[in-house]
């Protein structure tokens, strides 16, 4: 980063193509199955908890398939419009804007929609003829059917871990679905993922990895979750930075985990033992 | 305004008593224990000498105390001068409190024990003053050990640090260094040394048999040997941890180990050294090496503790790991387990290098030779198996056959004085506080409550009640569609699904006069969604034998329709109970329970029992509460009368312990709510529950329209 004029880069969406290879450690077959998936032009649900790497994995496979990729961060106010596309008034007149899963299907690209069931039910409800064998977007208000070309994908998110009864991927949804499970990747993966994102030496790496394993240990009993991956390497770009390996776990993993001061102590005590 | 003190204030300025007047006020209380070679003449000159506000303090806890156990109320009017001289008031009240909370725990003789150790009483208290209390930092303690990894372990209190591998006893206060930041680093290097004993194997099984045999001196010896071997591996493990030790040896101006300590610390810090090193050494030094004395975060060894907590634990661990298996292996292969499969061990182990682990191994557990991620519970066990035995033997492996399900399960009869036996957390029990309000106080684990189930009962009721109540049914549900979350087309939104035409039009028209157009144009609909949560406490206690008992569960099966027209969560729980030592709570619907023929057959089955401690149920489900989502959560109880139970649960001090556990409900951002049919209950419930938050129904058989109805007005 260098001091100056800052500029932004505009990109529409369907332009968003990964150029340069995002990083990704496979942990098993998930990229030969989304890969197969794709051919067969079936939609693909990933699981699994926050911060291991699903949004890293789209990247990836965007990249692979040469694919733009469109990603939608799905909220509770999230209409099904949003997604499909409205009419505006321009002008005196109305005129047409397509929404980002409509310019997905359009340019035949990826559309990944983060966090699914955070949507409201009904908006879910629109993605269902896209699913299965048919394949079209139905556009209501134009009363218009868009057929997605082959090298569409539709790629959905969901976290089984933070489930509670108002949150759940109803089964008319799962079941159009190619799974692929998600967790946090074994301590030797998780450890060179850590040290080739930050470069950290590896005697601090495995250090790091260990600590996400104490707060792993902490889940359930006042944990909502342990230290994801993603918090890991933050960390590990702190330490890089020469942030105290101590300091950085502080800023890095405990506060952003919990507000509970005992629980805030606890971990901190566990850095401390650790580094 | 000159201040006018109240008569009682002006009694605490006055005179000090005579020493006739104090006899005459003990004597009241004390008799029962007063003969007349045992007099209260002698405490009552002692506290003659001192203020009236004293005096009066003592003669109260006096009244409060002689309503336990007038002997200890006795022995605390004689002691009570001196504690007087040692402590300020507020000291001598925690000083009381204390000995009542060893009274209501263990009984007269070690509450009069904890009276007479006074002295160190006040010790403590003004090690408190100036170093750390434990429970300050029990909670950071536990959950630190908790990530260290391993079995899970409890902090409490003891004399000297030690460990039976599952409570870590740490002294109560600590005073030893300056200021509370040194108190907690010894803290934590105890924590963090004991735990290292249960994580790196100084109390595995088989050494453990022979460390008993060798005796106290080896086994002393064996313990300091193991410090040696334990910071070694801590400094690969934690070096922060070791790092820390090494601050506290300085500051504590530990000395150094004598030789030949020294020349062994090298050998156990080898990394394939392990404690049956330790215990060689030791058996070899008994009588010929001296002990060095012991390092301020360590304490004596207790392999006699250790043993019959493990014991225990073996025993438990495998039935409960083989009960799992048996479970894994019927969920994994869809199918009842079958004895004669199931004789050919279809799990094994892979080790997997782990240099993390203790041992450098982990664990793969494999079925039918795939491997397969283990749920949680297992897991934890295989690691606490691992921890014990230093490996996880074959028969473990052996999933439970059909017969040998319910063999760890809860023994039939309950025999209430059975809870404090051995463990007192047995499976199954809950133990909650209970509000004293003439000690100003929590009994501390008061209560032991069960949650039980409501023996399902078939007979038509449900069915005859909905007959009866058609009309009534069917009114029912139409309010309560009524009420239920409708969509709402909110109009003139800045965004929205369409276009507003009426807003369109208009702005149309204002722009072209020459007017500024609105961004209001569209409409958005949106659902306004019922996020309540509630949950319905029944008494049943023997009072509502009768109809009271037949209105009640009339209204429940009523108000089921009407919830499940709603769509609002709910659950249904009976409570009653005899004495303290026998709180129930009965499983009627669970949150997460459908509204099926079971639980409707469960209501049909409320019976009426015994008597009514409300106070423990309140607490017990404000906590099923907190752990439900949702914006509105109510607790409502459907009852017929006072608090009452067997054990003097009764009048005031009754009314103050529920009052107590429903401001504890409210402080969890609960909502406590209470339907009655007490007639008289208009005298104590708005002390309760607040002016608005009851209903008092005067007629039972209106009962059963009115719960839905109160509901309803409740939540709208």
């Amino acid at each position: 980063m260098e001091p100056g004029i800052v500029t932004g880069q505009t990109l529409r969406p369907e332009e968003y193509f990964v150029e340069t290879e995002p990083y990704y450690e496979p942990v098993g077959d998930e990229i030969e199955v989304f890969e197969a998936a794709w051919r067969n032009q079936l939609p693909v649900l990933l699981k699994g908890p926050t911060g291991c790497g699903k949004t890293r994995f789209m990247e990836h496979m965007a990249w692979r398939l040469k694919r733009p990729l469109i990603t939608v961060s799905c909220h509770d106010d999230l209409t099904a419009s949003d997604l499909v596309g409205r009419f505006l008034v321009a002008g005196g007149e109305t005129v047409w804007v397509d929404g980002p899963l409509a310019r997905a299907v359009r340019c035949g690209g990826i559309c990944y929609l983060d966090e699914i069931v955070e949507a409201r039910k009904d908006t879910t409800v629109v993605i269902h003829p896209l699913a299965d064998d048919r394949r079209v977007l139905p556009m209501e208000k134009r009363g218009e059917l868009l057929k997605a070309p082959p090298e569409f994908c539709l790629a959905i998110s969901y976290n089984p871990g933070y489930q509670s009864v108002l949150k759940d991927l109803k089964q008319s949804t799962r079941q159009r679905f190619v799974a692929l499970e998600f967790d946090y990747p074994e301590p030797e993966l998780e450890r060179r993922i850590v040290e080739k994102e930050t470069g950290i030496e590896p005697e601090l790496a495995e250090r790091l990895v260990k600590f996400a394993h104490m707060t792993r240990n902490l889940k359930g009993s006042g944990l909502d979750e342990g230290a994801s991956t993603r918090l890991l390497v933050q960390a590990a770009k702190l330490i890089v930075s020469g942030i105290p390996p101590v300091a950085a776990c502080r800023a890095a993993v405990a506060q952003a985990l919990t507000d509970d001061p005992e629980m805030l102590a606890a971990i901190h005590e566990l850095s401390a033992s650790l580094f | 305004m000159a201040a006018v003190p109240p008569p009682a204030a002006r009694a605490l300025e006055g005179e000090p008593l005579s020493a006739a007047a104090i006899e005459a006020r003990l004597d009241e209380h004390l008799d029962l224990v007063l003969s007349s070679r045992r007099t209260a003449a002698g405490p009552a000159r002692e506290l003659a000498a001192f203020s009236r506000a004293e005096q009066e303090l003592v003669l109260r806890w006096v009244a409060v105390l002689a309503a336990a156990h007038a002997e200890l109320a006795y022995q605390f009017a004689s002691l009570a001068p001196r504690a007087l001289r040692l402590m300020d008031e507020a000291g001598v009240e925690a000083w009381v409190r204390q000995a009542m909370d060893t009274y209501d725990s263990a009984g007269l003789y070690p509450a009069v024990a904890a009276l007479r150790e006074v002295e160190a009483f006040a010790e403590r208290a003004r090690a408190r003053a100036a170093g750390l209390a434990l429970e300050e930092v029990a909670g950071v303690l536990e959950r630190y050990v908790r990530g260290l990894g391993g079995r899970p372990l409890k902090v409490e209190a003891g004399e000297a640090p030690w460990t039976d591998t599952e409570t870590l006893h740490l002294p109560p206060v600590l005073g030893v260094l300056g200021d509370r930041e040194g108190n907690f680093r010894l803290y934590k290097a105890m924590a963090v040394c004991l735990w290292a004993q249960c994580w790196f194997g100084t109390w595995r099984a088989p050494l453990l048999a022979r460390l008993r045999e060798a005796g106290a001196e080896a086994a002393a010896l064996y313990a300091a040997l193991e410090a040696l071997r334990l910071e070694a591996r801590l400094a690969r493990a934690l070096p922060g941890a070791r790092r820390e030790l090494d601050t506290l040896a300085a500051a504590l101006a530990v000395a150094p180990w004598p030789e030949p300590w020294p020349e062994a610390a090298r050998r156990l810090a080898a990394p394939e050294a392990t404690a049956a090193d330790s215990l060689e050494l030791a058996l070899a030094w008994a009588g010929r090496v001296a002990l060095p004395p012991p390092r301020p975060w360590e304490g004596p060894p207790r392999p006699e503790a250790v043993a019959a907590v493990l014991e225990a634990r073996l025993e438990r661990e495998r039935r409960s790991l083989r009960r799992e298996l048996a479970a894994l292996a019927e969920e994994q292969r869809g199918a009842v387990p079958d004895p004669v499969r199931l004789e050919a061990a279809p799990f094994t182990l892979e080790r997997i290098e782990d240099p993390a682990a203790p041992e450098g191994f982990t664990f793969r557990l494999e079925l039918d030779g795939q491997p397969i991620e283990p749920p949680e519970e297992v897991r934890g066990l295989l690691t606490s198996i691992v921890q014990d035995l230093g490996e996880i033997p074959e028969e473990y492996l052996v999933p439970a056959g059909p017969g040998e399900y319910d063999a760890g399960a809860q023994p039939a009869g309950r025999d209430p004085r059975d809870v404090w036996k051995g463990m007192y957390h047995e499976e199954g029990a809950h133990l909650h506080d209970e509000w004293d309000y003439r000690r100003g106080h929590y009994r501390k684990r008061w209560c032991v409550l069960r949650e039980l189930d409501v023996h399902p009962v078939r007979d038509g009721f449900v069915e005859r009640t909905l007959r009866r109540h058609r009309g009534l049914v069917a009114s029912l549900r139409r309010t309560f569609e009524a009420l239920r979350g409708e969509d709402r087309l909110l109009r003139r939104q800045p965004e929205g699904e369409e276009v507003d035409i009426d807003a369109l039009v208009e702005a149309y028209a204002d722009a072209a006069t020459g007017q500024e157009m609105t961004d209001r144009l569209f409409v958005r609909k949106r659902r306004e969604e019922r996020n309540i949560a509630v949950l319905f406490m029944v008494d049943m206690s023997g009072s509502t034998k009768g109809w009271i008992n037949d209105a009640e569960r009339e209204a429940l099966v009523l108000l089921c329709e009407s919830l499940e027209t709603l769509g609002d969560r709910y659950a249904i729980y009976g409570f009653s109970g005899m004495t303290r030592k026998r709180c129930e709570l009965y499983r009627i619907k669970r949150f997460d329970e459908p509204y099926s023929d079971e639980v409707r057959a469960r209501i049909s089955g409320i019976r009426p029992q015994d008597y009514t401690r409300m106070g423990v149920a309140i607490r017990h489900l404000t906590g099923m509460l907190r752990e439900v989502e949702a914006r509105t959560k109510l607790l409502v109880t459907l009852s017929d009368g006072k608090p009452d139970d067997f054990d003097g649960y009764r009048g005031t001090y009754g009314i103050e312990d529920t009052r107590m556990a429903l401001v504890e409900a409210r402080r969890e951002g609960i909502h406590p709510f209470c339907i009655t049919i007490d007639r008289e209950a208009r005298d104590y419930l708005p002390h309760l529950y607040g002016p608005a938050n009851y209903v008092v129904v005067d007629e039972v058989r209106k009962l059963p329209f009115k719960v839905s109805d109160v509901y309803r007005k409740l939540t709208s």
